[in-house]
């Protein structure tokens, strides 16, 4: 049970008419791994993460989390498509961090907090609510817990984001490239937050990024898709150190000229 | 040309035959706004409806609000449906207008970025609770203008049911002038009804709009 993967793709492809957008994803993710995906845009790398967080339909294969397939259930030994209980039960063990945040506007810091853990949990406010506030202290926005988003900087709407997402005490959690949409100077806060969830938190990690500083220091295991294919993958230090793949080398010589 | 003293004669009679058009804009709007947006919200929820939503929405957009009254009140019965002159009417309008409601609400739910709808799965909120709390509080604030001009255009429809003799301002106004030969007062006063109460109404939506705007910054 224990080595069982805590994510596991098994063969999954995603089509869009003729554009083939995954081709025969398998992947492993382990409990408690931290997996940074990178790669061109059109690699089908944020694809990965709408799949697993039921955003997206899969065309072909299965995806497992914790030994159970999400979009499939067990009917007489044969896999069919699973109905919305079964889905919505699995994917309760999975919270996701946008891009472009998508709190909720008419909502403040701590209603944005609350919202899930009270309909989808059942909580309490008073308990949703002290644990709302335990997260938004963790995330530094101790101060902003009655703000709405439009009060907050993308920085700080980043974290309620991820103080939201937390909320709902998920066991994976993925990040889609949260700090592309904010200012150069507002990246550093956000990705303080995560480091520090990845430390203090339980958390299985998948993210999408940008910020190849930051994959190489944080994560267990870097992906390299092109193409729709896991193109080359390993620990940061021999692929961002020794990359084998020629398409590996290029990709990171131009990230590196740009940043 | 200008009886005051008729005038006053005949306004206790036209000011409660305004308050049988003052109900009839009322329960007609809330019939509208209601199955407005029910026709909006069941068109996203289940795909398939939205081809035959759109067929009896322009079906009722198409064709004039006399004609729809008219067959509630005078064709319905031959199909053994009874309504009453009052209730008939007040149904035809709210329907009638809930087709246009119903299109006001479609732009207000298309406005909604697709990021709300995700954040909403990937909370794992079901479907009626991202409605509820996520979806419906975002769409209402920005259409509350275009609902309140059809709140004002339904409440000028309402002479048309003097049309299957609802006793509502209009025809009150009618009979007065009939028994009397005198249509200059009821007919003023008639229009000047309508003149103050579009006026008022329309202060109200726009104080509505003040207060929702405040509550929700952007």
């Amino acid at each position: 049970m224990t080595d069982q993967p805590m994510v596991r793709f098994d063969n999954v492809s995603k089509r869009y008419g003729a554009l083939t957008v995954l081709d025969g994803l398998s992947l492993d993710i382990a409990r408690g791994e931290k997996v940074s995906i990178i790669g061109p845009s059109g690699s089908g790398k944020t694809t990965v993460l709408r799949m697993l967080m039921t955003l997206e339909t899969i065309n072909d294969g299965v995806i497992w989390v914790e030994g159970e397939p999400l979009t499939h259930m067990d009917k007489g030994g044969k896999l069919v498509p699973a109905n919305l209980g079964h889905i919505r039960r699995v994917r309760a063990k999975i919270g996701m961090v946008f891009q472009s945040f998508n709190l909720f506007p008419h909502m403040s810091a701590m209603a944005n907090c609350i919202e899930a853990p009270m309909t989808v949990l059942g909580m309490k406010r008073a308990d949703a609510e002290a644990r709302a506030a335990e997260l938004l202290d963790m995330v530094g926005l101790s101060q902003k817990k009655a703000h709405y988003p439009s009060q907050l900087s993308g920085g700080q709407q980043q974290r309620v984001a991820i103080a939201r997402a937390l909320a709902m005490r998920p066991k994976i959690m993925l990040f889609d490239e949260v700090t592309s949409a904010l200012d150069p100077e507002l990246v550093g806060e956000v990705l303080q937050v995560i480091r520090q969830i990845g430390r203090e938190h339980d958390l299985t990690m998948l993210m999408v990024t940008h910020q190849m500083g930051f994959a190489k220091e944080f994560s267990d295991r870097v992906c390299f898709f092109y193409q729709g294919k896991i193109c080359e993958q390993g620990p940061p230090s021999e692929l961002f150190g020794a990359p084998k793949n020629e398409r590996t080398r290029q990709f990171l010589r131009a990230v590196l000229e740009a940043g | 040309m200008w009886d005051w003293s008729f005038a006053l004669e005949i306004l206790p009679t036209l000011a409660s035959a305004a308050i049988i058009t003052i109900e009839a804009t009322l329960i007609g709007f809330v019939i509208a706004a209601l199955l407005g947006l029910a026709l909006a919200l069941v068109r996203i929820a289940i795909p398939w409806t939205a081809w035959p939503i759109s067929v009896l929405v322009e079906l009722i957009r198409s064709t004039p609000l006399l004609i729809q009254i008219f067959f509630l009140y005078f064709v319905f019965p031959k199909f053994g449906v009874v309504l009453d002159a009052f209730t008939a009417g007040v149904i035809a309008i709210g329907l009638h207008y809930a087709a246009y409601c119903s299109e006001v609400y479609r732009a207000g739910f298309d406005n909604i970025p697709r990021g709300q709808w995700e954040a909403s799965i990937a909370l794992n909120l079901p479907q009626w609770a991202t409605f509820r709390d996520i979806i419906i509080p975002q769409v209402i604030p920005p259409i509350v203008p275009a609902l309140g001009n059809y709140l004002v255009a339904l409440f000028k429809e309402t002479p048309l049911l003097s049309a299957i003799a609802v006793l509502e301002l209009m025809q009150t106004a009618k009979i007065i002038g009939s028994d009397t030969f005198r249509y200059t007062e009821p007919m003023t006063l008639v229009g000047l009804f309508f003149l103050v109460m579009s006026l008022v109404s329309a202060a109200l939506i726009r104080i509505l709009e003040r207060l929702l705007n405040r509550r929700t910054p952007r």
